[in-house]
């Protein structure tokens, strides 16, 4: 079986295409397809030697990552036909159909579901049966026409394939080509003794006549297949169209989190889907800061989300999906009988976050610089936790406005704030002031252009205590006039 | 000698007994749910008194804004807050209604975790009535954590806080090094309304020097608080001659 990667828009058959990685000389082919292969295109080929023997030759890089998770997902999708599936190299499956084949109308049919199935999925399978994994594998490579043997044929079957069906090294099967040993019917005709002594000194799993009594079924060659994923899914199917969610949710929340409190899992996010009887779904979605499987807690958090889910015409089935899971050990009280408040502070956060929207409940962030607005950022407080304030010298207001908020200076002084100002249509008579404090602009991060500021901390007559800045100086050839904004409030 | 002439006598004028010795816990003690008003909108005395009273926490603060009094009043500035010895997180959350002020706030003051509940609204909104009140007040009372609702131009209508303050700004004391600037912050505080205490009148500032975080927030008697009470006792006689 061999994955290709998925393409932006597919080539005609006819179109040379490889596929490159990059080797220790410069990038080289991964693969190619039949139009490339049939001019003689061999992997691990040099690009720039094939395009320039080809000039219409297209070269995509390779996802090799991107290969590999999709078999990894492929090995689970084949246990629909048998309980123990393993990847075989990079390009291989394993499927230990021992048992399972009367289950899809015998061997062949079986066969061919599975081709039809990856042919659907836009793979190309090229499959065989045989009673050993290492047969099947060098069967599936390098036999020509699809093969169903068993253990009375599989040396018949063999006979005919090259030695490199075996899967030794590179070094080996040229050793066994110099010694005229091309196919594994030859190998299997030499006296063993004779071979033995040459290649005793050669790990087990590149000995070339331990693969071949593996393939041949007189070793053990056990199947090592990886644990299924737990899913924390519960249902609940309806004997009729319902339009309200609510009532069936406890029933649920309850299942799920005995199937969590089993696995010692907590949710850190849960998926409710309603089935509507016209064949859509409608979801929503609950995010925990810290995980959980309280049965209360989680059925708080989807208090009022359900308002707004739209059932149609009703639904018959619901399900509720753990999709995100964390390890989750038993939670004691502590020993003076108190809880831990931590815990609390998490669930808060939760419910608040359910309501409200991610953005709206924020922790303070900090930024290394000078200008009084951009010292203290937000982050939702789902994404992060609270992180210690910067120290910050000079007297700052404990209120501040966003944006700045401009005055309108009815009496102006030369030097200091003006003595008389106008701001929300109220006008303010300065008894007292301090300052300035100038905070020149961070040329690294402002705009060009921008103008330094000159704060004041202006006390006025009802003993109100403003953060006045003047934006620029007169003549400093970036701009009119210099204006006057409010931006905070003293204490 | 003695009895020509006054001179060397101490006039006994009876001195009024501050009243945060009458009754047992300090004024700005943490009941459940305490009112603060400000008159005028933009005035942050209540804030910065809020604050002053906040200073012994030990955990983190939620702070609730409704989208108007954001608008009015600005956002807390936690680079400002280090002076009040405020030095824990603080959870902001910024709401577009009242009413989720009010249902934020009743979900904190449920939660054992934070020292403190503050929760802001501008104006007087309907949702804002004696049964939102009486509830926040009843909710904090199980918890524990103490629960503030800052008002800004507030009408003052009905509520069912513990106390309830109304705060103005007062000009700041003397520089001390600087005869044209402004000192240290003073403010007018009014408990118009209390629990299980006298009301009364004071002029509060925040000192940082204090040792004992309790004493920080100095509460002076204003001249003009009412008439004697009972209790007050004279000055007590200097030794005599």
């Amino acid at each position: 079986m061999r994955v290709i990667s998925q393409y932006r828009s597919v080539p005609n058959d006819d179109v040379p295409v490889v596929l490159s990685r990059d080797g220790p000389h410069g990038p080289v082919v991964q693969c190619a397809n039949t139009a490339a292969a049939n001019r003689g295109i061999q992997p691990r080929d040099r690009i720039v030697d094939a395009q320039a023997i080809h000039p219409d030759l297209h070269v995509e890089a390779a996802d090799l990552e991107g290969d590999q998770i999709l078999m990894q997902r492929l090995v689970h999708w084949a246990r629909r036909w048998c309980p123990w599936t393993a990847q075989d190299g990079a390009d291989g499956l394993f499927l230990d159909i021992t048992g399972a084949a009367h289950l899809f109308g015998g061997e062949a049919q079986m066969l061919r579901d599975i081709v039809q199935r990856f042919a659907m999925q836009g793979l190309t399978a090229k499959v065989a049966l045989a009673p050993t994994a290492g047969a099947a594998q060098a069967l599936a490579r390098y036999s020509p026409h699809t093969a169903i043997c068993h253990q009375s044929t599989v040396a018949a079957h063999l006979a005919a394939l090259p030695v490199q069906a075996l899967r030794s090294d590179a070094q080996t099967n040229r050793l066994l080509t110099r010694l005229g040993l091309k196919t594994i019917g030859a190998l299997e005709a030499v006296p063993r003794q004779a071979l033995m002594r040459r290649f005793s000194h050669m790990a087990a799993d590149l000995n070339p006549l331990i693969l071949l009594d593996k393939a041949m079924g007189k070793t053990p060659d056990p199947l090592n297949a990886p644990a299924d994923h737990i899913t924390f899914t519960v249902r609940s199917r309806l004997p009729e169209p319902v339009i309200d969610p609510i009532p069936h949710l406890k029933g649920l929340v309850d299942d799920l989190c005995a199937t969590l409190a089993t696995a010692e899992q907590g949710a850190r996010q849960l998926l409710l889907t309603i089935y509507r009887i016209d064949s859509e779904c409608r979801s929503v979605s609950v995010v925990f800061a810290k995980a959980s499987r309280d049965p209360a807690h989680v059925l708080r958090l989807f208090d009022g989300k359900l308002d707004g889910i739209d059932p149609g015409f009703g639904f018959d089935l619901l399900t509720l999906e753990a999709t995100r899971v964390e390890p989750v050990s038993l939670v004691q009280d502590r020993l003076d009988g108190t809880r831990d408040t931590q815990t609390d502070i998490a669930g808060l956060l939760d419910r608040l976050t359910a309501r409200l929207g991610q953005d709206r409940i924020t922790w303070s962030s900090w930024t290394q610089t000078h200008k009084p607005e951009r010292v203290e950022g937000r982050i939702p407080a789902l994404q992060g936790g609270p992180s210690p304030a910067l120290l910050v010298c000079h007297e700052r207001p404990i209120r501040m406005l966003k944006p700045a908020e401009e005055v309108h200076v009815i009496y102006a002084v030369p030097e200091g704030p003006p003595s008389q100002f106008r701001w929300r249509r109220v006008v303010y008579k300065t008894t007292r002031h301090a300052g300035p404090e100038r905070i020149a602009p961070e040329w690294w991060r402002d705009k060009p252009g921008t103008r330094l500021r000159d704060y004041y901390k202006v006390e006025v007559q009802d003993g109100r205590r403003f953060w006045l800045y003047r934006e620029g100086l007169l003549h400093d050839g970036r701009g009119d006039d210099p204006r006057w904004f409010v931006h905070g409030f003293f204490a | 000698m003695e009895n020509d002439s006054t001179y060397g006598r101490v006039l006994h004028l009876p001195r009024r007994i501050a009243s945060s010795q009458q009754s047992g816990p300090h004024p700005a003690a943490l009941p459940s749910l305490t009112d603060m008003l400000t008159p005028i909108p933009s005035d942050p005395s209540a804030t910065g008194f809020l604050l002053a009273s906040l200073s012994e926490i030990t955990g983190p603060i939620l702070w609730v804004q409704d989208h108007a009094s954001r608008r009015e009043n600005g956002f807390v500035y936690t680079p400002g807050l280090t002076r009040f010895g405020i030095c824990h997180p603080i959870l902001q959350v910024h709401v577009s209604h009242a009413r989720d002020v009010l249902w934020a706030m009743e979900e904190g003051a449920a939660c054992a975790g934070l020292s403190a509940v503050v929760g802001e609204v501008h104006g007087a909104p309907a949702v804002l009535d004696f049964t939102a009140t009486k509830r926040l007040a009843m909710r904090a009372d199980v918890s524990g954590v103490p629960v503030f609702l800052l008002r800004s131009s507030d009408p003052g209508v009905l509520s069912a806080a513990r106390d309830r303050w109304r705060v103005t700004s007062l000009p700041a004391q003397p520089h001390p090094h600087d005869a044209r600037a402004p000192g240290a912050a003073q403010w007018d505080v009014d408990l118009f309304r209390a629990r299980g205490r006298a009301p009364g009148r004071w002029v509060a500032s925040y000192e940082p020097d204090h040792a004992r975080a309790a004493d920080r927030l100095r509460l002076v008697s204003r001249p003009d608080a009412g008439p004697m009470d009972a209790r007050d006792q004279p000055i007590p006689e200097r030794s005599k001659r």
